[in-house]
């Protein structure tokens, strides 16, 4: 990427911070603590996401066989299904269908996905999205902005504003609940003229051709009702194989979603609905005016039609394939067939919550798993724009209610967008880095994914190479080549890694007193930056009577991975693991002090090492903290640490640390030593490894770090020492707080 | 039907801020007066011995479906977990009724409350197997947050209220 393109980036997450970023901020972070509160509810969650996996899986490995099902069963009931290749296929059949009438819709984002309001209305139809949200934009004509909540980025004065100078209402419109009721009624009105009832589904039944709509407003049941032809349009993802299969997922989608134990209404519809209908539109009253709005008995006042029988109601299952049928092929895409859009990936976002779904691009979809929706149906550029935006953080994760791995498929997708460029530098670049990677992939991912190699020569030649580094001229090459952004401060490098520091002391605990003997591992960071928190763990380990060895392993390849590098990851997992084996094998623990590369052995090594290697080293591998954690409560004397005497600590946990669930330990351990502690509960710092260091995205990096900022600058928290697990989150803090972060294990070190 | 899901209904429903009357057959008639605000409008009753008044409009037009103040229906089930009630049915008009007035009065057997969506959906699939063609899991009044702030009373009734009778 040029540094005209790294400007204009930053430029346009700029305006989207300064104009959507409050609004957007404000209403996810409702969803986001109403879904955990929800969900916190729900004895068996776990439970529950297990069983919705199981379903989706099934029903994507048998969805041929459930197609045909759901066409039988569809048409039995006297309705059609039309499986649609491709959007122009699609909305071929639905202009037929439509036939030039007046259609009122529902939200539906498989909709968006094909356009289809503005193949109609080329037709000559007319056609109003009666949601609310979807409706406010419409009228603004503007993009959704979110899966479920699509007008999440306009406030209500935004939307009052936009009202009054569209409508011009005899009375300026103010309040929610204004605007709520002027809504309906200018709504009410076109439902009433309307032919056709547009809407999408939430799931479909192939036993007996049911479509679930999940919904609050009730409108997609007037849409329906109203209507003598009824078109249902659905990515064929949707379907499953009964209605008791609903169940689950009826449980988790609004928890998920907007944090609501259920929405208003879950409609299961086994059309043709023989619901009375209004018949023609606008066979009396008001007809089709678009008059801003009905006289204050509301529409249809004065319309003295009688309701028609709904027994001769047609209707058109619209299945859309747009690209599925290769995703479900597809081993690494296919998850995203599982999602049940609720928006839970986006919600817990720390960059979607500050910035908004415009800024990630896509065509239809964004945030979270949108990548692997863009990439499955419109294709890899449409996915490319703004696919950084994910920084692995992970905590998605937990929150996905079908549990898909939402990171990887972003950081797959990253992997073929880097593949698939054309580079400038090929022969240039290929044979001086040490990656696995082709030559066309960006400078600025080369040099992060590659930080190890960077890391050692920043060492050898430590204090020269950070003083250069630091120099204006160097930084200047640095942002223009490399998109480093001058406002950072970079790592200083020690001369004296970790290994070699060890190397030279040796251990304290012979292998005869030891309680137990432990491979340290000495992550990049802490092996040549921050080598105080190695060395702070070796003798807190140490006073807990445990022989510490530290082998000199590499990168885990959480930096390639990141740059979307996947067989530099996957070579660096590799030797990590061979250079860690043996002391597993010697049935030794391995602990590890940054949680990302715990994360990576937890996590990602899953798919980047063969199962055995996998599985050994996760089970033989501990968070540094969690380790002490688990040795005090097996017998080792706490007041063998330095003692907390009541010192007030603020401690930040790690985006990744968290996932694992691995914070209670440290704040278990601290409190057991005798420090008074509060947390924050932010879902990232911002840094995010190399995040926070590229120029396009430093502004969003500190908008988003500035939350945890503000938690730990309450008059509770203003005074107290700052600690934190992550490298990231340390350097982040250290950036924005006058006061000087540290590792909580420094804490416990008694020198 | 053990007491356990209604006392469970019951706070759901409450929660929700949904009203909740208990009643029987024989007095439904006049337990339902006054929860009616005119113009109401009504969809038949299947339950035994129980029927709306005979001045209600069962068989509205499109005036009277958009002026209604109440719409009573019955409810096919209850869901204790939710404080839901399913409203079934299709060509009665159950839908246009429960949709359209201001307030929904949802008349529910008291057999009828299941304890979670568990059992629910093994009901509502075997109705669905049945030939029952729709059903509608409503809980609490329609509502949107679209417009800046929670408001109760989107495109559907803006109240709720469930006439339990408690001797079917």
């Amino acid at each position: 990427m040029s540094a005209d393109d790294r400007r204009a980036k930053a430029e346009r997450i700029r305006h989207l911070l300064d104009t959507e970023g409050d609004s957007v901020q404000q209403n996810t972070r409702v969803f986001n603590d109403g879904r955990y509160e929800s969900t916190a509810d729900l004895e068996d969650y776990e439970e529950l996401k297990d069983e919705a996996r199981a379903i989706k899986e099934d029903a994507i490995e048998r969805l041929p066989e459930l197609l045909d099902r759901v066409t039988e069963s569809v048409e039995s009931n006297g309705g059609t299904v039309y499986v649609a290749d491709d959007a122009d296929d699609a909305n071929r059949y639905i202009e037929e269908v439509v036939d030039g009438r007046n259609v009122v819709k529902s939200k539906s984002m498989t909709t968006e996905e094909i356009d289809v309001n503005d193949a109609l209305e080329a037709d000559g139809a007319g056609v109003w999205e009666t949601d609310l949200a979807e409706f406010v934009l419409q009228v603004a004509d503007e993009a959704p902005s979110h899966i479920v909540a699509p007008a999440v980025h306009k406030s209500r004065e935004e939307i009052a504003d936009l009202f009054n100078e569209v409508f011009e209402p005899d009375e300026p419109l103010e309040t929610a609940e204004e605007l709520t009721r002027f809504a309906r009624e200018y709504l009410g009105e076109r439902i009433l003229d309307a032919e056709v009832g547009m809407t999408g589904a939430n799931f479909v039944a192939a036993e007996t051709g049911t479509l679930a709509l999940v919904t609050s407003e009730g409108n997609a049941r007037k849409c329906v009702q109203a209507t003598d032809t009824h078109v249902a349009v659905a990515g064929v993802e949707k379907i499953v194989p009964s209605v008791e299969d609903l169940q689950p997922f009826v449980e988790l989608i609004g928890r998920s979603g907007t944090g609501q134990d259920i929405t208003s209404y879950v409609s299961l519809f086994t059309p043709p609905g023989d619901s009375p209908t209004f018949g023609r539109g606008g066979g009396g009253g008001k007809g089709s005016g678009s008059d801003g709005g009905s006289g204050p008995d509301g529409p249809g006042a004065d319309d003295d039609r009688e309701l028609e029988s709904g027994d001769d109601r047609e209707f058109h299952l619209v299945l859309i394939d747009n690209g599925r049928m290769e995703m479900r092929e597809d081993d690494d895409l296919r998850e995203t067939l599982y999602c049940i859009r609720c928006s839970a990936c986006a919600n817990s976002c720390a960059n979607f919550q500050h910035v908004g779904g415009h800024a990630f691009g896509g065509e239809t979809y964004s945030g979270g798993i949108a990548t692997g929706w863009e990439a499955g149906v419109h294709g890899q550029n449409s996915a490319a724009e703004f696919n950084d935006l994910c920084t692995g953080c992970s905590r998605c994760v937990n929150q996905c209610p079908v549990k898909i791995d939402i990171p990887w498929i972003n950081t797959v997708v990253r992997d073929r967008i880097n593949r698939g460029s054309e580079g400038e530098f090929d022969f240039l670049v290929e044979g001086l880095t040490p990656d696995e990677e082709p030559g066309g992939i960006d400078l600025q991912k080369r040099l992060f994914g590659n930080f190890d190699a960077l890391a050692r020569l920043g060492s050898a030649f430590a204090p020269l190479s950070n003083r250069i580094a630091r120099s204006g001229p160097a930084r200047s090459v640095m942002e223009r080549t490399l998109g480093v952004d001058g406002r950072r401060d970079l790592p200083t490098f020690e001369r004296e890694s970790l290994v070699d520091w060890f190397a030279d002391r040796g251990s304290r605990v012979g292998p005869d007193e030891a309680r137990r003997t432990v491979a340290l591992y000495p992550d990049a960071y802490t092996n040549y930056v921050r080598t105080e928190r190695g060395k702070a763990t070796v003798r807190v380990l140490e006073s807990l009577g445990v022989r510490v060895e530290v082998p000199a392993a590499g990168e885990s390849g959480r930096a390639p991975l990141s740059q979307g590098m996947v067989a530099t990851a996957r070579s660096n997992a590799e030797a990590v693991y061979e250079a860690l084996s043996p002391a597993v094998a010697a049935g030794h623990d391995v602990v590890v002090i940054e949680p990302s590369d715990l994360a990576m052995f937890h996590r990602e090594y899953e798919r980047l090492l063969p199962e055995d290697a996998y599985d050994a080293l996760k089970g033989h591998s501990y968070e540094v903290m969690e380790y002490v954690y688990g040795l005090l409560e097996n017998g080792a004397d706490v007041d063998a640490l330095s003692a907390g005497d009541g010192e007030r600590v603020a401690y930040h946990s790690h985006c990744q640390q968290r996932t694992l669930d691995l914070e209670p330990y440290t704040l278990a351990v601290l409190e057991e030593s005798g420090f008074d502690v509060v947390t924050s509960d932010v879902e990232c710092c911002g840094m995010a490894g190399s995040f926070g260091y590229k120029s396009e995205y430093y502004e969003l990096s500190v908008d988003v770090g500035e939350t945890l900022v503000d938690q730990f600058s309450t008059d509770d928290a203003a005074d107290r020492t700052v600690v934190a697990s992550g490298t990231s989150c340390l350097e982040q803090l250290d950036a924005l707080l006058t006061r000087r972060p540290a590792h909580p294990v420094r804490l416990l070190d008694g020198r | 039907m053990p007491t356990e899901p209604l006392a469970t209904f019951e706070s759901s429903v409450a929660d929700l801020g949904v009203g909740l009357v208990r009643t029987t057959a024989a007095e439904f008639e006049s337990t339902l007066a006054p929860l009616l605000d005119a113009p109401a409008v009504g969809a038949p009753l299947p339950f035994e011995g129980v029927s709306l008044p005979d001045a209600m409009e069962t068989d509205p037009t499109v005036a009277d479906l958009e002026a209604a103040a109440t719409g009573v229906t019955a409810a096919g089930y209850g869901i204790a977990d939710y404080g839901s009630v399913v409203i079934q049915g299709g060509s009665a008009g159950e839908e246009p009724v429960s949709l359209y007035a201001d307030e929904h009065v949802a008349v529910l057997a008291a057999s009828d409350v299941l304890p979670d969506m568990d059992a629910t959906f093994d009901r509502l699939a075997e109705d669905v197997r049945r030939g029952v063609g729709q059903a509608v899991i409503a809980t609490g009044p329609s509502a949107t947050a679209d417009m800046g702030s929670l408001v109760k009373g989107a495109h559907g009734p803006i109240e709720v209220t469930v006439v339990l009778l408690e001797d079917r």
